[in-house]
């Protein structure tokens, strides 16, 4: 559904740009529908430059992403809001997301605007109704708020009933639970768990290798922009080939295991 | 499980009623009690009220030489009259009007241009910011001065209007670099990535958005362009590239100083448009000082 | 020596009234004990933090009693808790390492933060270099400004600065946080080697994160609301917890290492209640699976087995 296929990503810095930065050098991997990939690496990985990328909020140096066959460079305006209809995206801070003074409804607001114009506002209300049912917030208690006034958690839902009033294929997620607390990141996490169930694709940016290992079908390591290893979860978990995965893996502080006992860069099983 | 926990549970506070930075009401609580915001606003305040209605008090041509020459404040001329026997009250409201008119005009047409530059550099970056950036440094360095001395010698007939253009069209750099660094910091903002995901075309995005978030920003920076704008109308008005016709508080003071109202002891002829040019000015930039600490938490005092 | 605390209460000014940030909170730490200290944002595990070195003007002392070394600490006055600061108490702020000043040398601002409390540099030097060389850094370090240096390097050069005068009391607020997953492990066991050479005699350790807690840290203080809710050595909390919320927030967390698809982790319905108008009694009450009419009478503190406090009825 979306491929990557050798993309890079390469800024001009210093002065006249004489300096070449390679954020993403020729990242490939592929999401299929009903798929979770998870996108794991530290700063400077490049992973959250690849979701923007993917979201065509920064341009592709080279190489090709390519939507349904087709590649996303060549969509103008009217194709892009096509694009946009299938492909959205989540972002980390959820009070950065809205804009602070205006209430939440204007982002729907927006959404009907730009691609329901047609529709009635009482058509939308019930699109609206449904969005935010299937991530389980109450209307009454979200709507007509200012951001400030509503948690991470319920700010973060909003943004994932927003994309999908639009009917969307792919969600890229990129470090929607950080900014969340302990006891409401794993609610965000199993509502990508239940879109998935209903055919989404999702691209999961996470530094968190705990968070990934928990909901994400495929793992791709990133380190400083090129691939280092990738495959399906479990198998990157439980038998990672790269020395840098290996590293990691024992880095991540867990619950069952102290750093330094024998099985600890093992991940236990159910 | 929350059902058995409500039952017993003591009513929790309203979300709405939570102490929340709501902007309509504590914006107007601290602007009550900032004291600078409320001199200034007093000051300029009295200062447009005279505008306004002193010429209806005065009506007629605050040139006409009506009394007796260089006669002292009395209650028949408040401010006295010059060495020419113009009514100096007279000439000091219409000339109030025209510097703010004059202010206003050149004001708005900087903040105007001002605003265009400095969302499209802000917003666009790269190359467009570069080229931008490059015009704008140009346009700060031409001296407004250079320029109307040749003006001045091309138009023999200068009217208000063209002032308050050339006033504009050299004092917008600064508000342009000023709009384009704030225009930086909200771009970076994830809810403008949120918006253009929605589809939106990048100008909606700007003035939509963005600008409605930097509103006090705008608004200050309009305040500083009118307040430098009255002082440099007033600095030209007193070499003499003012408007031919009509009076202003600077043309006032020229007049003085080309008839020696100093050495006559005609006090009463520079002082008042002295005093009010810095009443307006200095009225204008101790209300941008209070509104800064009334929009910016950090700055208050606790 | 130890710390102790008993019944502190630290309000936070605001238009609206006081909001109830630190509501009577009672604990000790003894010598060479790291205490972790958990909890979800508007806890007030930053305030007790911060309280205890009296670094925040906004913070309004109300009642309570901090002893360090048997002796109180002036923790109502600044001026009085000056000299205490940096030698006997010192603090590791959050986003230290982002605060670094950088117009200066590293070396440079070491120089002027001695001389601001009364030492000469030249005496505290070789110690210094001494100590950047047992984490890893170069003395070069002193040498650079702060951009040069590396996220995990400028904390580790923080945490030797702020540890530099042996204080008894160190208290670390979030220092893990906004460092790489790479970095976090060097930064922990960093921590517990400046305890374990007994640069530092006893450490607090403030953060969300009950996992690296449970790496590095003896005890663990978990508190939800401004108030205690449990206190155990870091192994019981993590396999034997007591009270509902460690409960239900550690079943939450994927560091398990659980996956979706063999069992769905649940989090916390809810949300914490605002702090300006505190319900009454046990603040967990809402969102409690076990609550019932006699929650509405606050829990005490109390030991319900050997080292391990919990503040529930159901315990």
């Amino acid at each position: 559904m979306l491929k990557l296929d050798r993309v890079s990503k390469v800024y001009k810095v210093g002065a006249f740009g004489g300096t070449e930065l390679h954020a993403v050098g020729e990242a490939s991997f592929e999401v299929l529908p009903g798929q979770i990939v998870a996108l794991i690496g530290e700063s400077g990985s490049g992973k959250s430059t690849i979701g923007r990328m993917i979201l065509r909020l920064s341009p592709i140096t080279s190489g090709t992403i390519t939507f349904e066959g087709v590649d996303i460079t060549t969509f103008r305006r009217r194709g892009l809001k096509e694009y946009y209809r299938r492909v959205q995206g989540v972002f980390q801070d959820p009070f950065s997301s809205f804009n602070p003074i205006f209430k939440v409804d204007r982002a729907f607001a927006t959404v009907r605007g730009e691609f329901f114009p047609e529709t009635s506002r009482a058509e939308f209300g019930g699109k609206l109704a449904a969005a935010l049912e299937s991530v389980a917030l109450n209307p009454r208690d979200v709507l007509g708020k200012y951001p400030h006034q509503l948690s991470g958690g319920q700010l973060q839902r909003l943004l994932v009933a927003r994309a999908l009033l639009l009917d969307i294929r792919c969600l890229v997620a990129d470090e929607i639970i950080s900014m969340l607390d302990a006891s409401t990141r794993v609610d965000v996490l199993n509502l990508l768990g239940d879109l998935r169930s209903r055919g989404l694709g999702i691209v999961f940016i996470t530094h968190d290798l705990s968070l990934g290992h928990y909901i994400s079908d495929q793992t791709v390591i990133l380190r400083g922009g090129v691939v280092v290893e990738m495959g399906p979860t479990e198998r990157v978990f439980a038998h990672p080939q790269h020395e840098y995965t290996r590293m990691l893996l024992a880095s991540v502080p867990q619950l069952h295991a102290r750093w330094g006992s024998a099985d600890d860069h093992v991940v236990a099983s159910p | 499980m929350t059902t058995s926990a409500r039952d017993v549970g003591v009513a929790e506070p309203e979300l709405a009623a939570l102490p929340a930075p709501r902007r309509g009401p504590e914006f107007l609580y601290f602007a009550r009690r900032n004291v600078k915001l409320l001199i200034g606003v007093s000051i300029v305040g009295l200062m447009l009220l005279l505008a306004i209605i002193g010429p209806f008090l005065v009506p007629g041509d605050p040139n006409a030489y009506v009394g007796p020459s260089a006669e002292a404040p009395s209650s028949a001329y408040w401010f006295g009259t010059t060495t020419f026997g113009q009514d100096v009250f007279a000439q000091f409201v219409h000339g109030l009007r025209n510097t703010f008119l004059v202010g206003a005009l050149a004001g708005g047409i900087a903040a105007a241009i001002g605003m265009v530059v400095g969302f499209t550099a802000g917003y666009r970056g790269g190359v467009v910011d570069e080229g931008l950036s490059a015009f704008t440094n140009v346009i700060l360095v031409i001296p407004t001065l250079a320029v109307m001395l040749i003006v001045a010698a091309y138009l023999t007939v200068r009217g208000v209007v063209v002032e308050a253009l050339l006033i504009g069209f050299t004092s917008w750099p600064w508000a342009a670099r000023a709009i384009r660094a704030q225009t930086f910091s909200l771009t970076a903002r994830e809810f403008v990535d949120v918006a253009r995901l929605s589809g939106m075309p990048s100008r909606r995005i700007i003035f939509r958005e963005i600008a409605p978030n930097m509103s006090s920003y705008l608004f200050m920076t309009f305040i500083l362009l009118f307040g430098g704008a009255v002082l440099i109308a007033a600095t030209l008005d007193f070499i003499g590239l003012g408007p031919t016709q009509g009076t202003s508080l600077g043309l006032m003071m020229n007049n003085a100083v080309l008839w020696s109202a100093l050495q006559l002891g005609v006090w009463w002829w520079f002082v008042p448009p002295g005093l009010g040019i810095m009443a307006i000015v200095g009225g204008l930039y101790i209300m941008n000082v209070g509104l800064d600490e009334v929009f910016n938490p950090k700055l208050r005092e606790t | 020596m130890a710390l102790r605390v008993e019944d502190l209460r630290v309000y936070y000014r605001s238009l609206s009234g006081d909001v109830k940030a630190l509501d009577g909170v009672s604990f000790a730490v003894a010598d060479g004990e790291i205490m972790g200290v958990a909890g979800e944002s508007g806890c007030g595990k930053s305030t007790l933090g911060k309280s205890l070195i009296r670094l925040d003007t906004r913070m309004r002392y109300v009642a309570g009693r901090v002893d360090l070394d048997a002796a109180e600490l002036p923790i109502w006055d600044d001026g009085r808790m000056n000299p205490y600061r940096y030698k006997a108490v010192s603090i590791v702020p959050q986003y230290a390492m982002s605060a670094l000043n950088p117009t200066r040398r590293v070396g440079r601002m070491v120089a002027e933060l001695l001389q601001s409390r009364g030492i000469r540099p030249k005496t505290v030097m070789p110690e210094l270099e001494r100590r950047l060389d047992l984490v890893g850094l170069s003395n070069d370090v002193l040498r650079r400004y702060p951009i040069e240096l590396s996220g995990g390097m400028k904390q580790r050069t923080v945490m030797v600065i702020s540890t530099l005068l042996n204080p008894s009391l160190l208290i670390a607020d979030e220092i893990t946080s906004a460092l790489d997953v790479s970095s976090q492990r060097a930064v922990a066991e960093m921590l517990v080697g400046f305890r374990d050479r007994e640069f530092v005699k006893s450490m607090i350790v403030i953060t969300h994160d009950l996992a690296i807690l449970y790496q590095m840290a003896d005890s663990i203080l978990v508190m939800y609301a401004g108030k205690l809710a449990e206190k155990a050595p870091a192994e019981a909390i993590i396999t034997a917890p007591r009270h509902p919320y460690t409960r239900l927030l550690i079943s939450s967390l994927p560091e398990v290492g659980v996956r979706y698809t063999d069992r769905k982790l649940s989090g916390i319905a809810g949300k914490p209640p605002a702090l300006l108008d505190p319900p009454v009694g046990c603040r967990f009450r809402d969102r409690c699976p076990l609550a019932s009419a006699k929650c509405l009478e606050e829990p005490p503190f109390v030991e319900v087995e050997p080292g391990h406090h919990v503040a529930c009825w159901e315990a």
